[in-house]
């Protein structure tokens, strides 16, 4: 889940990570009040989670209330790379001395947290990257060690900070560390850490992605679900908790596992379709989880066949053939479905679903045969 | 001959008491597999249809001489039980837990390492082991592999692993193992892990290796492939039509900028030496193709 700029901000302040004073305003009055608060002059900042806010004009910076009202209503409404921009994060602004980089993720190849700071921030790192990768200081810690402040200060000179920033800096990286581990972050970034004119350091930016597995003991964490902006089809299927992502092509997709959800996709687009979603119904889904996917994909007008295919490991096929008459008994579901059922208890599924076969549910032996039927049908 | 485990194995089922460690454990164990225990925290002494249950690892351990251990327990209570399976000594463990935290896997990896070497464990988040007619650990249905051999087979997605399991079967070539390594952030047991030992396995003449786009393993695999194996690769990568930047189901499979399509996977396979196959069907059959030759020469 990525967070808002505010809410890492504010994620940010619970480890004692210094953030300059502001607020968030979802009208031009909040904005102006935020203002007030903060202390002008204050900078008017779009609230989208997508990069190049400032190149599209969604960061302003106002020295009174008019100003502040101006960007304000300029900037609510405002499309920026097709994300409509509702929330303002309204900021006193900041003398920039230096722009610095710094971020905290996880090295899966190395199996260790990678710290990378660098002294040539406010810029993507991916391209400071690619241009002059020695301006990055990389930082491997194995979690069991974790990162303690002497390892943090020799960081920072590695790095190149300026002396004045090097103490506050490595304070600060210790306390980004705990809130990437303790808060369960995948990626916690600031970009741009500055050094300001009075020798502050503080972060101006914050890209937070938190890993929803740890949500369980994260209960403050449902105030960010509850502001992601979601696809009404993704919307659906989350309530039902399915894992399901919208596509634009008409064959509907139903599967267990990541992997067969994907090599599902890839074989109906090699056998000419293409899918409208990609629909994982996870390990163990029963005939509940089953029902509740056909009614997700029976809610997108654009799908105009179903492939349900389900390789049944943890999960049990008799359930999910199961799901599947429940579902035809509760909703009225308007596309034909392409059943392709194989695994754990097959035989008892096939069984369950031999009554209830029409050329509206079919069954094909194998993942190719389904996937053809399924895009035939698409075409009618 | 199998890899990391085989039909003289001894397991425990950690979590044997719930329904899905009471499924898959007694299914593992009419498969043929060695379960000579479970485990389950204030019910040690009850049984499981036959298998004797205790509180703790060490105790089903000193009781029954395990050496692997089968982890069925919620995403809470997970890591804590695989640190408590190498603490008591068991070499092997399969992790079928689905939604660990990535921060938990990443200590746990590590800590293993350091303090537990010579254990292996294999997941979180896969399907387990199986080396058929021998042993089945996880929660893989036995029907759809084949013994005899020839083939190897190592998947990241669990369901795939299936897939490729049955495309080999059906088509009557047999496999030596098949490992499903998971597609978590921190997989115990790598790609590469299991090329080697299948490199190593004298009964073991092809290798099916299944992966999804995100990540590097699949890029760092083909090197190994290039450089160390002499038996011949049949390769799938799931994800061709995956959209960048989207969580495709587990946390591997994610396409984060330039990084860790299928066509970058597909290619650095490709210039391996694998044969690479565009679906699960067709790897089947390049496979059959593969056994067929290597049978003639």
């Amino acid at each position: 889940m990525d967070l808002y700029e505010y809410q890492g901000k504010q994620y940010f302040a619970r480890f004692g990570i210094p953030t300059s004073a502001g607020g968030v305003a979802d009208t031009a009055d909040e904005a102006v009040a935020a203002a007030d608060d903060a202390g002008f002059p204050v900078v008017v900042k779009a609230q989208v989670k997508v990069g190049g806010r400032g190149k599209a004009g969604g960061i302003k910076l106002a020295a009174d209330a008019d100003e502040t009202r101006r960007h304000a209503e300029a900037i609510l409404g405002m499309d920026i790379k097709g994300h409509v921009v509702h929330r303002l994060w309204v900021e006193h602004a900041s003398d920039i001395d230096k722009e610095y980089y710094a971020s905290f993720t996880l090295d899966r190849p190395a199996k260790l947290h990678l710290g990378m700071l660098s002294a040539e921030g406010g810029v993507e790192i991916e391209e400071v990257a690619a241009t002059n990768p020695e301006a990055i200081a990389k930082l491997h810690i194995d979690p069991v060690d974790g990162l303690d402040e002497a390892t943090a200060r020799q960081w920072v000179g590695a790095a190149n900070l300026d002396e004045a920033a090097r103490e506050q800096a490595a304070a600060l990286l210790v306390k980004l560390y705990t809130c990437y581990v303790e808060g369960d972050c995948d990626l916690a970034e600031i970009n741009p850490l500055i050094l300001t004119t009075q020798g502050e350091v503080r972060a101006l930016d914050a890209k937070v992605t938190l890993d929803e597995n740890a949500s369980f003991r994260h209960p403050e964490w449902a105030e960010f679900a509850a502001t992601e902006t979601e696809d009404p089809r993704e919307q659906m299927a989350k309530e039902r908790g399915l894992n399901y992502i919208g596509l634009s092509g008409s064959v509907g997709i139903i599967a267990n596992g990541a992997g067969l959800a994907m090599s599902t996709l890839d074989v109906v687009n090699q056998v000419g379709g293409s899918a409208a979603n990609f629909l994982d119904i996870g390990g163990g889904a029963n005939a509940d989880v089953m029902a509740a996917a056909l009614e997700v994909i029976n809610a997108d007008p654009a799908v105009k066949s179903i492939l349900v295919n389900i390789f049944g490991g943890i999960t049990r096929v008799d359930e999910v053939a199961q799901g599947v008459v429940d579902a035809l008994a509760r909703v009225d579901i308007t596309s034909p479905i392409v059943l392709r059922l194989d695994g754990t208890n097959a035989d008892a599924g096939r069984e369950i679903l031999a009554p209830h076969l029409s050329d509206r549910l079919v069954a094909e032996p194998t993942m190719l045969d389904a996937a053809r039927k399924a895009v035939v049908l698409a075409a009618r | 001959m199998s890899i990391f485990v085989d039909e003289n194995t001894k397991v425990v089922v950690q979590g044997l008491t719930g329904s899905q460690g009471r499924f898959h454990g007694v299914r593992n164990r009419d498969y043929g597999t060695k379960v000579v225990a479970g485990t389950s925290p204030g019910k040690g002494g009850t049984d499981v249809e036959g298998i004797p249950v205790h509180d703790t690892v060490a105790e089903a351990v000193a009781a029954t001489g395990a050496t692997a251990s089968f982890v069925v327990v919620p995403p809470k209570g997970a890591c804590g039980a695989i640190m408590e399976a190498a603490q008591a000594g068991i070499t092997f463990i399969v992790c079928i837990t689905e939604g660990i935290p990535a921060q938990d896997e990443a200590l746990l990896f590590n800590r293993l390492q350091r303090d537990h070497p010579a254990t292996r464990l294999l997941g979180p988040n896969c399907p387990g082991i199986i080396s058929p007619g021998k042993i089945n650990i996880g929660i893989t249905s036995g029907d759809i592999a084949l013994p005899g051999g020839p083939v190897g087979i190592v998947s990241r997605s669990g369901t795939l692993t299936y897939q490729a399991l049955h495309e080999l079967s059906q088509q009557g070539v047999g496999q030596t193992t098949c490992v499903g390594i998971g597609g978590d952030p921190v997989p115990g047991t790598n790609f590469i892990d299991c090329l080697a030992a299948f490199q190593a396995d004298p009964d073991t003449k092809a290798v099916m290796m299944i992966g999804e786009i995100g990540g590097s393993e699949e890029e760092r695999a083909a090197a190994f492939i290039a450089e160390h194996l002499t038996k011949p690769v049949v390769a799938y990568v799931a994800g061709v039509t995956a959209p960048p930047g989207r969580k495709m189901g587990h946390a591997g499979a994610i396409i984060s900028g330039s990084q860790g399509t299928a066509q970058a996977k597909i290619k650095a396979l490709s210039e391996a030496g694998a044969l690479v196959a565009q679906n699960p069907t067709e790897a089947g059959e390049t496979m059959v193709e593969v056994v067929k030759t290597l049978a003639e020469a």
